[in-house]
């Protein structure tokens, strides 16, 4: 019989190691599949890790890893405050859907306003808004006790239907012959998030992540709130009698996330993307949440977490075209990996024996 | 700037790379909005990719990434098929215009073409289906069918596409029923077979006994069959599994001609860049077959006007028309500009209710 | 504006059809949850049972031994989030939403085949004379099986739960799993057969989008029900009827929205269309004053430690 038996302290050589052996392993069971699909195992594989990095064109892809990695790192940093504390904010989606719109929102008031003031107060507009967004579960929940789940979920589809209203009205580009979606903010120099250094794929919105990734690092580990939301996630009473308000700290957990997740969608919205658009939104918000539990929901991991992320979707996307792989595989690939990080994970706090179990 | 400098000259060096061998087969390259196993959109466009390879065997290439993402992602794809040598790339997304402007100018050997946008460079054409012209036949169909003068018409989202596809099927309904109404269900999304089907039984319940849809599941022919007196028509595809009743006939979204010979151009050197808006007559709408279910003459009727459509003697838009307010929009005899049709955002007299805006 | 074309009758009866997938799944999830797990991969699960469901029902030409291999497609893959969270004790969340993903990918691989195929038709149970009876008739004796199945399934649910000792050592399970440890109840081995079942019904509720709702099988065509059923739950605050109720409140609200459209009411479209998701917060706000919580022990680590 296999038996598990937890470590004293979680193993500081597994929690690096893990996240190897479970590549490697997704490797080889990934290899499997695209063998089984008459592909060949070792280019695949390669495609998908190597050729981002390390290929002939990774000049343009690492750039892009910053690209696609930023919005997830900045929402997932957020989330993971919350998650910490047992405080659970599932529509992240929601609030990068209205923070991009309120973002935006106000760059376009302004069109064609030439101004240096603008971008800040889009950035504002669009912290605010997430904000706002995430305030809805947030008080309801404080006066309520409706759970936070479902509201903040709910609200994912109530935004979904706002951003198509917006991009078929009121953001509608004037002169875009009726057509549906906003004026590309790229066009509008006082409202374009540009690369701060040119092909670089750093944009506010990365710089915006990395802050966040620090920011969070001192909080949880050097400032009281940290400690609260650790202590209200580790033991509720205990941080009760610590004199930690569960409603105050709701508040701030949920405003964070929502504010957080409201930036990522002005950043993308007004520099990768530049449009409103009916399909604005493409599961940021929910792989965030992915995100952040695989890296453990500590800063550093999150970043790293990300990265892999926007490894796997780039890499993917090659895979795809270089090797006809449909994109349901590179899921399914996904999909394995987040199994064996998650699974290998174990080897961390508990230690395998070998032997008879008394109890099951 | 550095990148694109480094951009062009990785082109540069993979296009001098492939002048060196004469032999090496033409790429080409197609971003999908949706997974080629929808059975509508993207499914059509990538019968089109085939009908490519079926066309030019060994002389081509091509290679495709479904599911992308408009925005970033499909500015990056795009620019991954241009780095490994694509010749010719075909984007088959209204929201995959500006990320394909963005590419093109990258890559000014590159040829790309954009399906159902506006804008357009030296190398970037556009192209779409007049698929209004098509609906006008149906029109004429459902005018006919309809015994309780209901007509049910299930929409996606209110974009000028759709709109046009309404105002042509409803005018050509009212010219063979002056009595027809048309009951519109949006169901503000692009894909949600049981939305779909829940809108199909709606309308079936409120008295429609056609039901046209411009969304791509077969979810509404289904419902219709359930129902047993129900007319519908197939969308995107033949779905000829549904006929010869309910389905009666269909709107095929053909784009294998147009990319065999677009790709030809590229191969011989006579590609440039071009606004392309094909209907029946070159074959991009197709008009499915219409079943024995229809009446002899009802038939020859709307085959009348398929030919009539086709040979250019008739236009679906002439006037006398006014618009939905009362106001006048055409004169006697005068057809609308492609401008309006591109970005008709109004119903015509006769529709009721508004427009979602 | 024509309010009368729309008939209260085909509307109830219709809303039982639609609301029957996400009943269903919802059903599973329940269980799941009772027994302190939070299962997140309940679209994932959908997603598997709808091709399997109709692969198999195209294949054999039955319609019943479809939804037997959409059930067991659903539990097979719901065996991978056993793996993670019982055994090597993975965060549920987490494992959940790997799980959705996973479905998405391996359900549009399995299916490449089987677009544009049109299944066989699932028959009604007709029963002679009542099926034709004005008002009951349509409401209540003319549908597929699998509707009276989802009703039937409310009803074992809340009665296991109420008044058998299965249910009592599920819910002390769920409540808390050192308690029920201590007494001798095998938390991991209930756990699975939990989550298994969970898994099962998602996989009919699936099968059902695809055979008997729409019926075709295209890529992602479950369209985010799972999610709605997982809202469902937390809605019903964990009791079996409510979730019917919640079911066919959402179903409802979505189905009198396009009622509404299609009758010409001149409220602006997109706000109709985000209604079923505004009125059941509303709803949730209302039914706040009710205290039942969740299950102690709800997505909670379980480690026997000696």
């Amino acid at each position: 019989m296999i038996r598990l038996e937890k470590r004293p302290d979680p193993s500081r050589g597994w929690s690096l190691a893990t996240p190897v052996v479970a590549v490697l392993a997704t490797m080889l069971a990934g290899g499997l599949l695209f063998a089984a699909l008459g592909k060949d195992p070792i280019v695949a594989i390669r495609t998908i890790f190597w050729e981002p990095l390390f290929g002939e064109f990774s000049f343009y892809y690492r750039p892009q890893l910053v690209v696609k990695g930023a919005p997830l790192v900045l929402i997932a940093i957020g989330l993971s405050l919350g998650f910490k504390a047992g405080i659970w904010n599932i529509g992240a989606e929601g609030q990068y859907i209205i923070g991009a719109l309120t973002g935006a929102g106000v760059g376009l008031a302004f069109y064609p306003t030439e101004s240096v003031f603008i971008f800040p107060l889009m950035v504002l507009a669009g912290a605010l808004g997430g904000w706002a967004w995430a305030m809805i579960p947030a008080i309801l929940k404080t006066r309520f006790g409706t759970n936070e789940i479902l509201v903040s979920l709910m609200l994912v589809y109530v935004a979904e239907q706002l951003l198509a209203s917006m991009s078929l009205g009121l953001l509608k580009n004037p002169e875009g012959f009726g057509f549906p979606g906003s004026r590309n903010l790229q066009q509008y120099d006082s409202a374009h998030n540009a690369e701060l250094i040119a092909g670089s794929g750093l944009h506010w919105g990365a710089a915006a992540a990395l802050i966040a990734v620090i920011f969070a690092y001192v909080l949880v580990n050097k400032h009281m709130t940290g400690f609260h939301i650790r202590l209200t996630g580790d033991a509720p009473r205990a941080a009760r009698f610590a004199g930690v308000s569960p409603a105050r700290l709701v508040l701030f957990c949920l405003g964070i996330s929502g504010a957080l997740a409201g930036l990522a969608g002005l950043f993308e919205v007004s520099g990768p993307a530049g449009v409103v658009s009916i399909d604005f939104n493409v599961g940021y918000g929910f792989t965030a949440i992915i995100v952040a539990f695989l890296g453990r929901l500590h800063p550093v991991g999150i970043l790293l977490a990300g990265a892999l992320m926007a490894l796997t979707y780039i890499g993917g996307d090659i895979a795809q075209s270089n090797l006809g792989l449909p994109s349901a595989a590179i899921q399914v690939f996904q999909g394995m990996l987040l199994f064996f990080l998650l699974a290998f994970d174990v080897l961390t706090n508990f230690r395998i024996r070998l032997g008879a179990s008394e109890v099951a | 700037m550095k990148l694109t400098t480094l951009l062009a000259s990785a082109a540069m060096a993979l296009g001098l790379a492939s002048g060196a061998m004469a032999d090496d087969p033409t790429k080409v390259g197609f971003v999908y909005v949706g997974p080629v196993g929808d059975g509508g959109w993207t499914y059509e466009h990538d019968q089109g990719r085939k009908a490519v390879e079926a066309a030019f065997g060994d002389k081509v290439e091509t290679v495709y990434v479904e599911n992308v993402a408009e925005g970033p992602d499909s500015e990056r794809v795009m620019t991954q098929m241009a780095l490994e040598g694509a010749d010719l790339i075909f984007t088959t997304s209204f929201g995959y215009m500006d990320p394909t402007i963005n590419v093109a100018k990258k890559f000014p050997n590159v040829k790309f073409e954009h399906a159902t946008g506006y804008k357009r460079a030296d190398n970037v054409s556009t192209y779409s289906a007049r698929f209004y012209e098509g609906r006008a036949v149906q029109g004429v169909i459902a005018g006919h069918m309809t015994k309780s003068n209901v007509v049910g018409y299930i929409g996606s989202f209110p974009i000028p596409e759709v709109i046009r596809g309404i105002n042509s099927a409803f005018i050509h309904a009212k010219k063979v029923n002056p009595d027809v109404e048309f009951k519109i269900v949006w169901a503000f999304t692009w894909f949600d077979p049981a939305k779909e089907a829940d809108a199909a039984k709606v309308l079936i319940e409120q008295g429609a006994d056609v039901i046209l849809q411009h969304t791509d599941s077969t979810a509404p022919q289904a419902a219709a069959q359930a129902a047993g007196n129900v007319v519908t028509f197939g969308q995107a595809s033949d779905m000829a599994e549904y006929g010869p009743f309910p389905r009666v006939s269909s709107i095929i979204d053909n784009w294998g001609p147009y990319y065999v010979a677009r790709t030809k151009a590229v191969m011989d050197g006579t590609w440039e860049s071009v606004d392309t808006w094909d209907g029946i007559a070159p074959g991009m709408v197709g008009i499915g077959e219409i079943t024995d279910a229809v009446p002899t003459e009802v038939r020859a009727e709307a085959l009348a006007l398929k030919d009539a459509i086709a040979a250019g003697e008739y236009f679906p838009f002439t006037g006398p028309l006014k618009k939905q307010d009362g106001s006048d929009w055409l004169a006697e005899g005068e057809t609308a500009d492609d401008g309006t049709l591109a970005g008709m955002n109004f119903f015509v007299e006769g529709l009721t209710g508004d427009i979602p805006q | 504006m024509d309010l009368s074309a729309i008939n209260p009758v085909q509307l109830i009866a219709f809303l039982m059809v639609a609301a029957t997938p996400v009943l269903l799944a919802a059903i599973g999830e329940l269980i799941v949850e009772k027994s302190g797990v939070l299962n997140l991969g309940v679209e994932g699960m959908m997603i598997t049972g709808a091709i399997a469901g109709f692969a198999v029902t195209v294949e054999t030409g039955s319609p019943a031994v479809g939804f037997v291999a959409a059930a067991g497609a659903g539990a097979l893959l719901s065996c991978l989030f056993v793996v993670l969270t019982q055994f090597a004790l993975a965060n549920q969340v987490a494992s959940g939403l790997a799980l959705t993903l996973f479905g998405l990918g391996l359900s549009a691989l399995l299916g490449q085949s089987y677009v544009g195929v049109k299944p066989p038709t699932t028959p009604k149970v007709e029963i002679a004379g009542l099926s034709d009876l004005p008002v009951v008739g349509p409401i209540l004796f003319n549908h597929d099986l699998m509707v009276y199945f989802g009703i039937a399934l409310v009803a074992a649910t809340w009665a296991v739960l109420k008044f058998t000792r299965t249910g009592l050592i599920l819910r002390a399970v769920g409540e808390n799993h050192d308690a029920a440890h201590a007494l001798g109840y095998k938390v991991v081995r209930i756990r699975i057969l939990a989550i298994l079942f969970g898994g099962a019904c998602a996989g009919l509720g699936g099968a059902y989008i695809s055979l008997i709702r729409v019926p075709q099988w295209t890529e992602g065509m479950t369209a985010g029900v799972g999610w709605i059923a997982l809202a469902l739950v937390v809605f019903a605050s964990w009791k079996p009827w409510r979730a019917l109720l919640g079911a066919y409140l959402f179903g409802g609200v979505t189905v009198v929205q396009l009622n509404l459209q299609a009758a010409g009411v001149a409220i602006p479209v997109e706000y109709l269309a985000m209604s079923p998701y505004l009125i059941t917060i509303v709803v949730l706000v209302i039914l706040s004053a009710d205290k039942s919580s969740a299950p102690a022990a709800l997505g909670r680590v379980f480690h026997a430690s000696r």
